[in-house]
């Protein structure tokens, strides 16, 4: 039986991914053409390759259909609630690097912390009978992230897309979402708050926790993170 | 585990015992609108319930609990004064601990009565604490309200006391606050410098979103108006500290908020309610001598109610949520009465809870 590798199925990540393993002496490739969902490993016994999109990846890890999984800090923290019991990170791969933070209009000069982002929720819900609204994809981190920072009356609405236009097109007031260089924030007069970084992420690749494993995968599984662990 | 038709007949015991007692049985839908119990709970709610939708009626929420329908139902068309009782399940949308129920049966008593209110407070906690018999379950009780006005009579601007009432429920927020307020964190730079500035505004980025300059201008008058205004004074902070440590059986700790009042006089009518709801409880055969009071009780769960709260635990199982909590929800009567409010007291229990117990009984 075979170990399981679930990697992005596309893209730049798909390219890092195949040469950071490449750098370890294990080569993945697409077989077939390039729409075809498949792949071959060479230089590794017993690793079988599935290209899946990056975030499926934390999902069939948590199910235990894939033993490992190269997918975002992000993506995992959004997903699984209990991904510590769920998912182990076994390398962080050094790309994809990425902070979710949250962000204010520039304008805001009265706004550097979370603290004044309270005050400033209660005063607008008062003046606007609505709360303060947040857009973002990442529900449950932002969520969790405004409560432990004492933010009381904020809603939060879903953007999985072009987020950082929602507050000058007036359907948020704040936003929470990725950014790797801040230039898009600066382009649409947007400010980081001091502390308003949620999570700094980058491409890891991930153990899962509960996929079976009988004497032969632990025996792969032993041998290649000994590769992961010397090279480099 | 008990199973399912065990606990909806002991429910429906329950539920009888308290339809003998009085009260009107009630049901309500188990989808709920979202909107108002978003309204009234906040962004958190959707952590903690399951929510559904469809393209007709927008966002809907499995019933989190029965306290807001019961109450918008007798603030639209319920008589006074009025006892209600109902049962069914509850859903709780679990994150975190896997080992919490995501559904339960609840079953609740719930009193809306202007006459006496010490007298409801003690007919609802002694009903419930009779129906409890036998499981030697430790009571816990609290009074959000003492901490309210405790609050209110602060020596500081209203600002201050609204920032920090609007924070009861949230202890960390709370104390953070308070600090501020009594001088004790430094000012951060940012802020030092935007107090500086002759016109904070001058070079700001364009005024985006819906937030206007005006609202912005508005709480920089603010801030300067607050760095102007004198500390909460050490006396007033450690009376409150004081206050908020208060953790004894019930004679004692009345005794130590009375020792509490002399730095704090605005929570006399409190303390006077709480010793009013004591005698009430005597009356009703609670032993009160050995009843536990705790002045944080309820700040961090029950977010709806504003005076006297409650919970019953197992003690040998810290692994289960208490097996009984109710409290007094005036506020959430005024929210939802449209203008009308009514004092209004009650609580629920848990019978798969209470069955789980005694089957692990020797």
């Amino acid at each position: 039986m075979t170990l399981k590798l679930g990697v992005p199925s596309k893209g730049r990540l798909m390219d890092k991914t195949f040469a950071w393993f490449d750098r370890r002496g294990i080569a993945l490739s697409r077989s077939g053409s390039d729409r075809e969902y498949a792949g071959t490993v060479d230089g590794i016994e017993g690793l079988s390759l599935m290209l899946l999109s990056a975030g499926e990846i934390p999902r069939e890890l948590a199910a235990g259909r894939i033993h490992l999984g190269v997918t975002g800090t992000d993506l995992v923290r959004e997903r699984l609630p209990l991904w510590e019991d769920q998912v182990e990170a076994v390398a962080e791969l050094g790309f994809g690097h990425a902070d979710l933070i949250l962000a204010v209009p520039a304008a805001w000069v009265d706004v550097d912390t979370l603290d004044d982002l309270d005050a400033v929720a209660a005063a607008f819900r008062a003046r606007h009978g609505f709360r303060l609204r947040v857009a973002t994809k990442y529900h449950r981190l932002v969520r969790e992230f405004l409560t432990s920072g004492g933010v009381a009356d904020f809603a939060l609405v879903d953007s999985q897309g072009a987020t950082e236009g929602t507050v000058k097109n007036e359907t948020a007031e704040a936003i929470a979402d990725i950014t790797s260089t801040g230039e898009t924030l600066r382009a649409n007069h947007l400010k980081v708050l001091s502390d308003g970084l949620i999570l700094q992420s980058q491409a890891t690749l991930w153990r899962s926790r509960v996929a079976p494993c009988d004497d032969a995968r632990k025996r792969r599984l032993a041998a290649f993170l000994e590769r992961i662990a010397e090279a480099v | 585990m008990p199973g399912r038709a065990e606990t909806l007949a002991r429910a429906a015991a329950l539920r009888a015992r308290f339809e003998a007692a009085g009260a009107a049985v009630v049901e309500t839908a188990i989808l709920q609108p979202a909107e108002l119990l978003l309204d009234l709970y906040g962004e958190n709610i959707r952590g903690r319930a399951y929510v559904t939708s469809d393209a007709l009626r927008g966002e809907q929420m499995l019933r989190p609990d029965f306290t807001v329908p019961v109450v918008q139902m007798h603030m639209a068309h319920g008589a006074e004064p009025a006892r209600y009782t109902y049962c069914g399940e509850v859903f709780r949308r679990q994150e975190h601990d896997p080992e919490r129920a995501s559904e339960y049966v609840q079953v609740g008593y719930e009193v809306f009565d202007r006459a006496n209110p010490a007298a409801a407070e003690a007919e609802v906690f002694a009903l419930i604490a009779e129906a409890l018999e036998g499981l030697n379950l430790r009571a816990a009780t609290g009074d959000i309200g003492i901490l309210m006005a405790a609050v209110e009579g602060l020596q500081t601007t209203d600002r201050r006391k609204a920032a920090l009432k609007r924070h009861i429920w949230h202890p960390r927020r709370f104390r953070a606050l308070l600090e501020r307020f009594a001088g004790r964190t430094p000012v951060p730079p940012a802020r030092a410098a935007l107090l500086a500035a002759a016109d904070p505004l001058a070079g700001a980025a364009p005024m985006i979103g819906l937030r206007g300059r005006d609202e912005i201008e508005a709480r920089i008058s603010a801030l300067r108006e607050d760095a102007g205004a004198p500390p909460i004074s050490e006396r007033e902070l450690s009376a409150l500290g004081t206050l908020l440590a208060v953790r004894e059986t019930a004679p004692f700790a009345l005794e130590r908020l009375r020792d509490v009042a002399v730095d704090l006089p605005r929570i006399g009518p409190a303390i006077a309610r709480l010793q009013a709801r004591l005698a009430a409880l005597a009356a009703r055969g609670v032993d009160v001598d050995a009843l536990d009071f705790e002045a944080s009780y309820g700040r961090t769960s029950m977010e709806y109610y504003d005076g006297f709260v409650f919970g019953f635990f197992a003690e040998g199982r810290p692994d289960l949520p208490p097996i009984a909590t109710g409290g007094r929800y005036d506020a959430l009567t005024r929210r939802l009465g449209r203008g009308a409010e009514i004092p209004a007291v009650g609580g629920v229990l848990r019978p798969g809870l209470m069955l789980t117990l005694e089957e692990a009984a020797p």
